[in-house]
C-alpha cells in the first residue's frame, strides 16, 4: 500500500469530490494560485480552474458567510480558513448563520459546507494563531466536528464531510501535514462519529483526538517498555457526532482512562468526555480519570516553554502513572 | 383567505408582474395594469393591517420576544418583490414580516411564527425575526445586524455559479453598513462582479441612534464609490419611485454581473422594536406626525391611485376591511394552533437525524 502523507491525502479526497460533484467547490486565502498556504491544496487550481478554486481576499466574514449563503442554494463549498485561529474574526457566520439556520427555517433550509483548516499549537507562532476550538465547534448544536489523526483518516473522513448536507468543521494539524501512513489507492470513506482503537491494550484507556492520537501512541510505547503497562488508545475521530459506546466500551474493559486533548482544560472536550464516564461507567471506575491539557495559559511563543505547554507523552505517562 | 392556504396572489412577480418587469426598465411603471397597481396597494395595506393585528396579540401577551414593526416601510418590501423573476431572490434582517408578506407568504403561517405555534412558517422555532419561504426565494429573516449581508452575495454566488439569469436582493437597515460583514460583502460582491443588489433601508435609527450620531459621511450608500460599485438614493414613500430605481438595478445585475448600493429613505413608525418604549426621547412627536401626516407611504400611493382613477372610495374600504379580516383570522387561526410537541425541540438540527440515514453513527445529543 502506497504511503502518503497527511496533505496529500487530503488533497486527493478534495480531488475525488471535486470530480464527482459539480457543485463542490473551494474557497480561501491563497488556495488557488498560490496552491495553498500549506500547500494543502496543491495542484487543484490547475486542474479543475478559476471557477471551482477560489482565492480570497483576507476576509473570513465575507468569504464564509459567502459560502454558507451559497450552500442554501445548493452548492458545496469547501471552506479554507488558513488557521482556526481566524475563525474568530468569522465567528458570527460560522457559529451563528452556518449551524442555525436549518433550525430557525424549520428545516426548510440546509447548509451543507466544510469548513476547514489547521487548529494546533506547537509550531512556536504565539497564542494568536495557535487555537484549538474543536470544544467551541462540538459545544454548537447544528455543527459536526472532525479532527482527523492521521492521513488514511483524514481522506476518509474529509470525503464523508463532503458529502454530509450539514455543516462540518474539519480541524487538521500542521504538525502532521507532512507525515506519511498508508492509504489504499482505492476509493473509501470513514463514517462520522466511529471511533478507531489505534492501539488495544488491557491497562488503562488513553483517549483522545487530532494529533493527540500520535501523542498518546508514542506514550503507550514508553509505558509498554519502560513500565510494563498495556494502553488502549482511543481514537474519537470525530468529536460530534462522538462515538460515546467506543468509550464506555474502553473503559469498562480497562477500568481506568486518560483523556488527552490540546484544548485548555476548562471546559474543553475532555470535560465532557469525563462526564459521559462517570455517568456511564462509574461502577467500572478503579481512578479518577485524568485529563491532560494544554497548559492553562494563552498559548506561549518561546519554544521549549510551549513543548511543555501542549500535551507531550511524558505527561501522558506521568498522569497514567499517577492513577495506576 | 381560507386557512392553511399557501397561495395567496400578491403583487410578487410571478403572479402578476413578472412579465412587465422582464420589460425595459423606463416602463417599468408605465407597464404596470391597473390590477397590478391595486395588488400593490393592497399588498402594504395587507402588512400594516397584519402587523398592527401582531402589535395587538403582543400586547396581549400572546407574542413574546422582540416585535420589530415595518409600519411606515411597506413600500420598500412591496416594491422589490413586485419586481422579482422566477430566478430573483431576497433576504433581509429581522424587520421581516413585510418581505415576507410580499413574496407570498399567507397571514395565517406569520402570525401562528409570532405565537410561537407548530402551523408557523418555520414550525415555531424561528421567531418574529427569522422567518423562511425557500420556495417563494425568500431566505429569510435574519437576526444579527448585518449577518445576512455576506449570505446575500453567496446567493447571488450560487446563481452565477449554477449560471441562472436572477440577481439577489440583500436588504439591511442603517445600521448595518457600520459593521464589517457589510464592508467584506461589497468588496466580495464588487470583486466576483455577484449579481446582488444590496438595499439601504434606511430609517433613520438604528435602534435609538439617530443617523448623524451614528454612520460618518453622507449618503451612505455612497459608501459603494470605493468598491467601484454603482450606488443611489431613492425617496421611499413612492412606490414608483422605488420600482422605478429599483427595476434597472436588478436589471444590470442579472445581465451584467454589476451589483449595487441602493439607499431607500424612509421611516418606521414605531419603535425599534415594541419593547423600544423610548422611541419618542430619541425623536419628536413633530417629526414621526410629520412622516404620518406627508410621506406616509400607503396614503401616499392611495391618493396617487385616486387620481389615477385606479381606486376608489368603496374599493379602499374593501381593501382595508379585507386585509383587517385577514389579520383578524390569522391571529384567530394562531391562538387555535398547537405549539409545537416537545420532540420538535430535536428536529431540523441535523439533516441526517430528521431523514433517519444509517450513514453516519455517534452521538449527536448530549442531554442527560
Amino acid at each position: 500500500m502506497p504511503q502518503i502523507t497527511y496533505r496529500k491525502a487530503l488533497n486527493d479526497a478534495f480531488a475525488e469530490e471535486l470530480e464527482r460533484d459539480e457543485n463542490v467547490i473551494m474557497l480561501g486565502e491563497e488556495i488557488a494560485q498560490y496552491n495553498g498556504a500549506y500547500k494543502v491544496t496543491e495542484g487543484l487550481h490547475a486542474r479543475f480552474g478559476d471557477g471551482r478554486i477560489m482565492d480570497t481576499p483576507i476576509s473570513e466574514a465575507g468569504f464564509a458567510g459567502l459560502g454558507i449563503g451559497a450552500s442554501m442554494l445548493g452548492v458545496r463549498p469547501i471552506i479554507e480558513l488558513m488557521f482556526w485561529s481566524f475563525s474568530y474574526v468569522a465567528f458570527d457566520q460560522l457559529f451563528n448563520n452556518a449551524p442555525m439556520i436549518r433550525y430557525m427555517s424549520g428545516g426548510l433550509i440546509n447548509v451543507p459546507i466544510v469548513v476547514r483548516g489547521p487548529a494546533n499549537g506547537g509550531t512556536n507562532v504565539g497564542a494568536t494563531h495557535s487555537h484549538t476550538p474543536e470544544n467551541f465547534a462540538a459545544y454548537t448544536p447544528g455543527l459536526k466536528v472532525v479532527c482527523p489523526s492521521n492521513a488514511y483518516d483524514a481522506k476518509g473522513l474529509m470525503k464523508s464531510a463532503v458529502r454530509d448536507n450539514d455543516p462540518v468543521f474539519v480541524m487538521e494539524n500542521t504538525l502532521l501535514y507532512g507525515q506519511k501512513w498508508d492509504v489504499p489507492e482505492e476509493e473509501y470513506l470513514i463514517p462520522l462519529g466511529k471511533a478507531d482503537i489505534k492501539r488495544e491494550g488491557t491497562d488503562i484507556s488513553l483517549i483522545a483526538h487530532g494529533r493527540c492520537v500520535i501523542t498518546c501512541l508514542e506514550a503507550a510505547r514508553v509505558l509498554k517498555e519502560e513500565h510494563e503497562i498495556d494502553a488502549e488508545v482511543v481514537d474519537l475521530r470525530s468529536i460530534r457526532p462522538l462515538d460515546q459506546e467506543a468509550i464506555i466500551d474502553s473503559v469498562k474493559k480497562t477500568n481506568r482512562a486518560v483523556l488527552v486533548d490540546e484544548n485548555k482544560p476548562f471546559c474543553g472536550t475532555s470535560a465532557q468526555i469525563a462526564a459521559l464516564i462517570q455517568e456511564h461507567a462509574f461502577d467500572y471506575l478503579d481512578a479518577p480519570v485524568k485529563r491532560v491539557s494544554s497548559l492553562d495559559a494563552p498559548q506561549i511563543y518561546s519554544k521549549p516553554l510551549e513543548d511543555e505547554m501542549v500535551p507531550n507523552a511524558k505527561r501522558i505517562v506521568k498522569a497514567v502513572q499517577e492513577i495506576l | 383567505m381560507s386557512k392553511n392556504s399557501n397561495t395567496t396572489t400578491t403583487a410578487n412577480g410571478k403572479s402578476g408582474t413578472a412579465q412587465s418587469a422582464k420589460k425595459k426598465s423606463a416602463g417599468v411603471n408605465a407597464s404596470l395594469t391597473r390590477e397590478d397597481k391595486v395588488l400593490l396597494y393592497r399588498d402594504m395595506v395587507r402588512i400594516r393591517r397584519f402587523e398592527e393585528r401582531s402589535l395587538h396579540a403582543y400586547q396581549q401577551g400572546k407574542i413574546g420576544g422582540f416585535l420589530h414593526l415595518y409600519i411606515g416601510q411597506e413600500s420598500i418590501a412591496v416594491a422589490s418583490a413586485s419586481l422579482m423573476g422566477g430566478h430573483d431572490h431576497i433576504i433581509t434582517a429581522y424587520r421581516d414580516h413585510g418581505q415576507a408578506l410580499s413574496v407570498g407568504m399567507t397571514m395565517n403561517e406569520c402570525m401562528a411564527e409570532l405565537y410561537g405555534k407548530f402551523t408557523g412558517c418555520s414550525k415555531g422555532k424561528g421567531g418574529s425575526m427569522h422567518f423562511f419561504a425557500p420556495d417563494k426565494n425568500y431566505w429569510g429573516g435574519h437576526g444579527i445586524v448585518a449577518g445576512q449581508t455576506p449570505l446575500g452575495a453567496g446567493i447571488a454566488f450560487a446563481l452565477k455559479y449554477k449560471k441562472l439569469k436572477g440577481c439577489c436582493l440583500c436588504l439591511l437597515g442603517d445600521g448595518a453598513v457600520n459593521q464589517g460583514a457589510y464592508h467584506e460583502s461589497l468588496n466580495l460582491a464588487a470583486l466576483w462582479n455577484l449579481p446582488v443588489v444590496y438595499i439601504i433601508e434606511n430609517n433613520r435609527y438604528s435602534m435609538g441612534t439617530s443617523q448623524e450620531r451614528s454612520s460618518a459621511g453622507a449618503p451612505l450608500a455612497r459608501r459603494a464609490e470605493s468598491y467601484d460599485m454603482d450606488w443611489d438614493v431613492v425617496d421611499g414613500s413612492s412606490v414608483y419611485e422605488i420600482r422605478k430605481k429599483l427595476a434597472p438595478a436588478m436589471q444590470r445585475a442579472r445581465d451584467e454581473h454589476r451589483p449595487c448600493v441602493l439607499e431607500i429613505q424612509t421611516y418606521r413608525y414605531r419603535g425599534h422594536s415594541v419593547a423600544d418604549a423610548n422611541h419618542e426621547k430619541y425623536r419628536s412627536k413633530k417629526e414621526i406626525e410629520d412622516y404620518k401626516q406627508n410621506h406616509d407611504p400607503i396614503m401616499l400611493f392611495q391618493q396617487t391611485l385616486l387620481k389615477e382613477g385606479v381606486l376608489t372610495d368603496e374599493k379602499i374600504d374593501e381593501i382595508d376591511r379585507e386585509a383587517k379580516n385577514e389579520a383578524a383570522e390569522s391571529a384567530k387561526f394562531a391562538d387555535e394552533s398547537p405549539y409545537p410537541p416537545e420532540e420538535e425541540i430535536f428536529t431540523d438540527v441535523y439533516w441526517e437525524v430528521d431523514h433517519k440515514t444509517e450513514k453516519n453513527q455517534g452521538r449527536l445529543f448530549f442531554n442527560d
